[in-house]
């Protein structure tokens, strides 16, 4: 049995001993108990250093609202995990723990000089001590601060374990299985309704686990807790332990974080380390209970130094005394039972310190028959010991006059500040907060989501009023849910009441400036620190936050906001509601990146779209790039090619005799309905009643704006049947702008849209024989120029299936473009494929698709536009149906903005040395301006030309039109590049060889 | 996670299934060509920007495909009610007396 432990106390199993290590070092503790219980039960206190000042820190809590005993944990390669909390983590046979932000050693650190340097590091410290001069940023500040900063370290490995993500629906959701929650979901659940009641913690009933000497309804409350546990289990009640209500939003949505193999010795294999719960509630009930706070004074941050709760806590739950020899102090009646049960327990408590004046009469007498001390009117001016807390130094307060000190010896020192209500998630719904100016906190005032609130977190104290309020909020859940139950009394007796006062940093006969009274441990932010900003100018709650750092740490100021509000009011001489609360933001205790992203990595963080053709692509060594959510073959290396080769390779061969490329996911959407030509003819700029059957135009498409959105050749299969085409990236949202016009401004036109990218596979043939490699293939159509000329479309059949054929080109070279269904889309490429042997048919990648456009000065759509881009811009003024009278984007044309000289248009440029450019280089027109220079555009494409034998590129650049042969110059880190303005169509401007 | 009523599939759904589409009730004029650059601007760029209830379009997406009317309050993000695309726009002060 290890020295601090109390047989026969707490719930924890001494017949199953845990073995674990600390920094290397190993303990033994027993099943039951968290790692903060079992160190201390072998007297250990110290299991960090603080963030900021490397102080040594203690446990101060039990519980999730630990600021200062974080630890990292390990569970072999990958699973280690930084920041846990020693106060949740459960032991496990053979966990790993070590402290962190220490070096070399947690009991002698280097930055612990921090410390001493603490005027340094004041409130605001990196504002004042960064701002100069501005040469010491990128080399001195930043790679301090880097170093500095961060809590615990990260871990490097990709995380082994899965994450699972579950939605729940449910009537009433109560969390907090404390003795509100219990008595709530009991009376939820006797409705006959839905019950899930949740709890972080291992096992249900919150305080009561802490409380074994009370007794409800004539049993001890563990007796109680067992009899309630079973009713809720028969009446059909889901309890979910160790499972943490993290956020409440919109609509009665809880997001859950259940903890599923933290705990175990050996995790099954196959279960999720955690899962996140969505839930839907038709009801919450929030019965969170409240949170201890601590008093603010020199030193109240040294190991040792603990919350008299979480003393009772570990004495009553865990059986661990926390010191031989304790002192308290304490504004609230609630430290003194905590003392009298240490006293009970064994443990000596030499004195209780309390600053009222005037304390319950059997609270005073109850102490004193137990040896106590009892010093009312007092405050606590420091404590001593450097790793361990050993005295602490009380003074007594009369008239406001603080007299001489005293040091007190001590091994542990219990603080209470009185009780805050937990309102972390009340506060994530938007609901507000009033002011109970009697026990000067806040509570929930206004609700904006069907909830209940029950308990301590609405003020209560008290078993009898908790119970009794649990059951009206379960009563008044159901009942709002149109469901009746039956009230639920309980009686109890050894209800342990309590009040106390709120304080400010306590008062000292020291100077205040130098007192390291801490208001927030984790950040490292002191009283003074709070009074400084206010100093300083801050004046709202928020600004104080944020130049302090008060309650921004991981435990999102649970223990530190109602304190540093108390301080900032007294500073600014105003009421508290008056500065007002910070806003608590979920998650409500730090949350798993694996618990948020669940399924969603590695290969299903998202889809991937392949098409029919893919396989081949992929067994014939091609190289993908990503597009959109596609997965594209970029370009097919042979032998020992690298892109620069493959690529060079592809484009020759095309261009001399034939190339084949995927060209399935292009989008595609079918216009059909006896309105299909007034719908394109409104939506695009091109003109379309005199588009014949079988005949294709190239679309453009605007926003209202008048700025280029999409395009795509679309083919007219009859009268009443167009088949669109979009870029790859644009299918959806052509569609929906489709349907939004269709739908919204022209209901009255007959039209149906249906989107077909999907349904079709599309193998593009170009080059000077591609009419000689697919006419074996077609049946039912003559292919020649006579009869099938340039943009032309006609419906046939290509190697035995059923066949769309375009006869278009993306690469100046006489093309076609063949759909099938895509359940043929392989068999269709492999058909071409052979079909093409005879003219060494080379099948091509996105990036040969990109130069060979490119040749011709074709237009991507997202790449050579970006959305400021007008047809005139692009060049494309010739896809503009001036005679017609309207189309969407037409009336911004002549906007003024848009009528404007100088522009930037669209242009080629082709470098004096034979440089390539860098895509989106900047283009000045004077290289010898003053800086900064007056940037006239940008490269917005730019290839090695296989086919010019030399770099190409396009560019949009200031009245680029009416620039032809004039040089600019492209600014690049090794040297202006000269460049000639030129037209973008750079290969076969007469467009002869589309006519072969 | 909001909830959306759907008003073509008379069915309360979560908000992944629907997208934003903007202020409602602004409707595209019958001849632009007809209209002064100040009243074209104001057509295309000028919106309400509204602290409170606010007449938007939604469309259920990964649903029916419909776009339909909605007026939310966008402090509280709360619907008051949603309604068919071309139907007239509900009083607002009848549904936050509603509330």
């Amino acid at each position: 049995m290890s020295r601090y432990r109390i047989p026969g106390m707490g719930r924890v199993d001494p017949a199953k001993p845990v073995s674990f290590t600390f920094d290397g070092k190993p303990y033994t503790g027993l099943r039951g108990d968290t790692v903060a219980s079992a160190l201390l039960s072998h007297g250990v206190h110290l299991m960090g250093r603080s963030f900021k000042y490397h102080r040594p820190r203690g446990p101060v809590t039990a519980g999730s609202e630990e600021p200062n005993a974080l630890i990292g944990t390990s569970r072999g390669p990958g699973r280690f995990e930084p920041n846990t909390r020693a106060t949740v983590q459960e032991l496990r046979e053979g966990l790993q723990a070590e402290s962190q932000n220490k070096f070399p050693s947690l009991k002698f650190d280097i930055g612990a000089v921090n410390d001493r340097a603490y005027m340094l590091f004041s409130a605001g410290f990196y504002y004042k001590t960064f701002m100069w001069p501005r040469s010491f940023w990128d080399k001195v500040y930043e790679p301090f601060i880097r170093a500095a900063a961060g809590l615990g370290k990260s871990p490097t490995e990709v995380d082994p374990d899965t994450y699972a993500h579950r939605n729940l629906h449910t009537d009433v959701l109560v969390v907090g299985g404390g003795a509100a929650g219990i008595q709530a979901a009991l009376v939820a659940a006797k409705s006959g309704a839905r019950v899930v009641l949740v709890d972080e913690n291992p096992e249900m009933g919150g305080s009561l686990l802490s409380d074994p000497a009370v007794r409800i309804d004539g049993r001890g409350s563990w007796a109680w807790l067992a009899e309630q546990l079973s009713q809720l289990r028969a009446a059909g009640v889901t309890l979910m332990t160790r499972t943490t209500a993290i956020g409440y939003y919109h609509q009665n949505f809880v997001g859950l974080v259940e903890r599923v193999t933290d705990h175990l010795d050996q995790p099954p294999s196959g279960a999720p380390r955690e899962r996140m719960w969505h839930v839907r509630a038709g009801q919450v009930i929030l019965a969170q209970g409240a949170l201890e706070k601590p008093l603010v004074f020199d030193g109240n941050d040294r190991p040792g130094v603990m919350l008299a709760g979480a003393a009772q806590t570990y004495l009553n739950r865990y059986g661990v005394k926390v010191g031989d020899n304790a002192a308290v102090v304490t504004s609230h009646d609630s430290a003194w039972y905590a003392a009298f049960d240490l006293v009970d327990a064994g443990a000596r408590v030499s004195a209780i310190a309390d600053t009222r004046d005037h304390v319950r009469t059997d609270l005073v007498d109850a102490a004193r028959k137990r040896g106590i001390e009892v010093l009312t009117s007092h405050t606590a001016t420091a404590t001593y010991g450097r790793l361990r807390v050993k005295a602490v130094r009380v003074n007594p307060v009369r008239h406001g006059q603080v007299g001489a000190g005293r040091k007190i010896a001590c091994d542990v020192l219990l603080i209470s500040g009185g009780w805050t209500p937990s309102l972390h998630l009340f506060s994530h719904t938007k609901g507000s907060l009033s002011w109970d100016a009697e026990s000067r906190t806040f509570l929930p005032n206004h609700k904006t989501e069907a909830c209940q609130i029950a308990g301590a977190g609405r003020g209560l104290w008290g078993y009898g009023p908790a119970l009794e309020d649990g059951a009206r909020a379960g009563l008044a859940a159901v009942e709002a849910l149109g469901r009746t139950s039956e009230p639920l009394a309980a009686r109890v007796e050894g209800d342990r009441p309590g009040t106390g006062a709120i304080q400010t940093e306590l008062p000292t006969d020291r100077s205040a400036g130098k007192a390291k009274a801490f208001v927030d441990y984790q950040n490292d932010v002191t009283a003074k620190d709070i009074r400084l900003a206010v100093r300083e100018g801050m004046r709202s709650i928020e600004h104080v936050k944020r130049y302090t750092t008060n309650g921004m740490a991981t435990d999102q100021g649970k223990m530190s906001n109602i304190n540093g509000l108390m301080i900032a009011a007294d500073a600014l001489g105003k009421e508290p509601p008056q500065v007002g609360l910070t806003t608590f933001r979920p998650p409500y205790t730090p949350t798993s990146f694996g618990a948020f992203a669940g399924y969603h990595k590695g290969a299903t963080f998202e889809l991937t779209r392949k098409t029919p053709i893919d396989p081949w692509a992929e067994a014939n060594g091609a190289v993908f790039e990503p597009v959109s959510l596609w997965r594209r073959a970029w370009y097919f290396p042979k032998g020992t090619e690298d892109m620069h080769a493959a690529v060079a390779r592809e484009c020759r061969a095309t261009r001399a005799s034939a190339g084949m490329f995927d060209a399935s996911t292009l989008g595609k959407i079918e216009v059909a309905g006896p309105d299909a030509t007034e719908f394109m003819n409104r939506m695009y700029t091109n003109p379309w009643t005199k588009l014949a059957p079988g005949r294709c135009r190239y679309g453009l498409l605007l926003g209202e704006d008048g700025f280029i959105r999409d395009d795509g050749v679309i083919g007219r299969l009859s009268q009443d049947l167009f088949h669109v085409t979009t870029t790859t990236g644009g299918a959806a949202r052509v569609l929906n702008m489709m349907e939004d016009y269709l739908q919204t401004e022209w209901p009255d036109l007959n039209v149906w849209l249906t989107s077909t990218t999907e349904q079709w596979a599309t193998v593009a043939v170009n080059g000077p024989n591609a009419r000689k490699v697919i006419a074996p293939l077609v049946e039912g159509l003559d292919l020649s120029d006579e009869t099938f000329p340039h943009m032309s479309v006609a419906e046939c059949t290509v190697a035995g299936l059923p066949a769309r054929l375009f006869r278009i080109s993306f690469t100046g070279e006489l093309g076609f473009e063949i759909n099938v269904p895509s359940r043929h889309g392989l068999a269709l490429w492999k058909a071409i494929h052979q079909a093409g042997q005879p003219y060494d048919i080379c099948p091509y990648g996105t990036e040969t698709m990109h130069v060979l456009r490119a040749e011709k000065g074709y237009i991507i759509v997202g790449q050579d536009t970006d959305g400021t881009v007008t047809p005139q811009d692009a060049g494309l003024d010739w896809a503009v149906g001036k005679a017609k009278k309207d189309f969407v984007g037409k009336r911004s044309l002549q906007r003024p903005d848009i009528v404007a000289p100088n522009r930037k248009q669209l242009v080629g440029l082709l470098t004096e040395d034979g440089t390539k450019l860098e895509e989106g280089a900047q283009i000045v027109l004077d290289p010898n301006q003053t800086l900064p220079m007056t940037m006239a555009g940008h490269v917005t494409s730019s290839y090695d030309s296989t086919a010019l034998g030399r770099p190409i590129a396009m560019a949009v650049i200031t009245g680029g039109h009416g620039r032809m042969g004039e040089t600019v110059h492209i600014p690049m880190p090794n040297g202006t590049v000269k460049a000639t303005i030129t037209s973008t169509n750079f290969y076969d401007p007469e467009g002869e060889r589309l006519k072969a | 996670m909001l909830l959306i009523h759907c008003p073509y599939c008379d069915e309360t759904l979560p908000e992944a299934e629907f997208a934003y589409a903007g202020e409602a009730h602004i409707s595209r004029p019958a001849d632009p060509m007809a209209l002064s650059d100040e009243e074209w601007r104001d057509f295309l760029f000028i919106r309400t920007n509204a602290r409170g209830p606010h007449y938007e379009r939604w469309r259920h997406i990964h649903g029916c495909g419909r776009f339909f009317n909605a007026l939310r309050d966008t402090v509280s993000d709360r619907f008051l009610t949603t309604y068919k695309a071309g139907e007239e726009r509900p009083a607002e002060a009848k549904l936050e007396a509603a509330e």
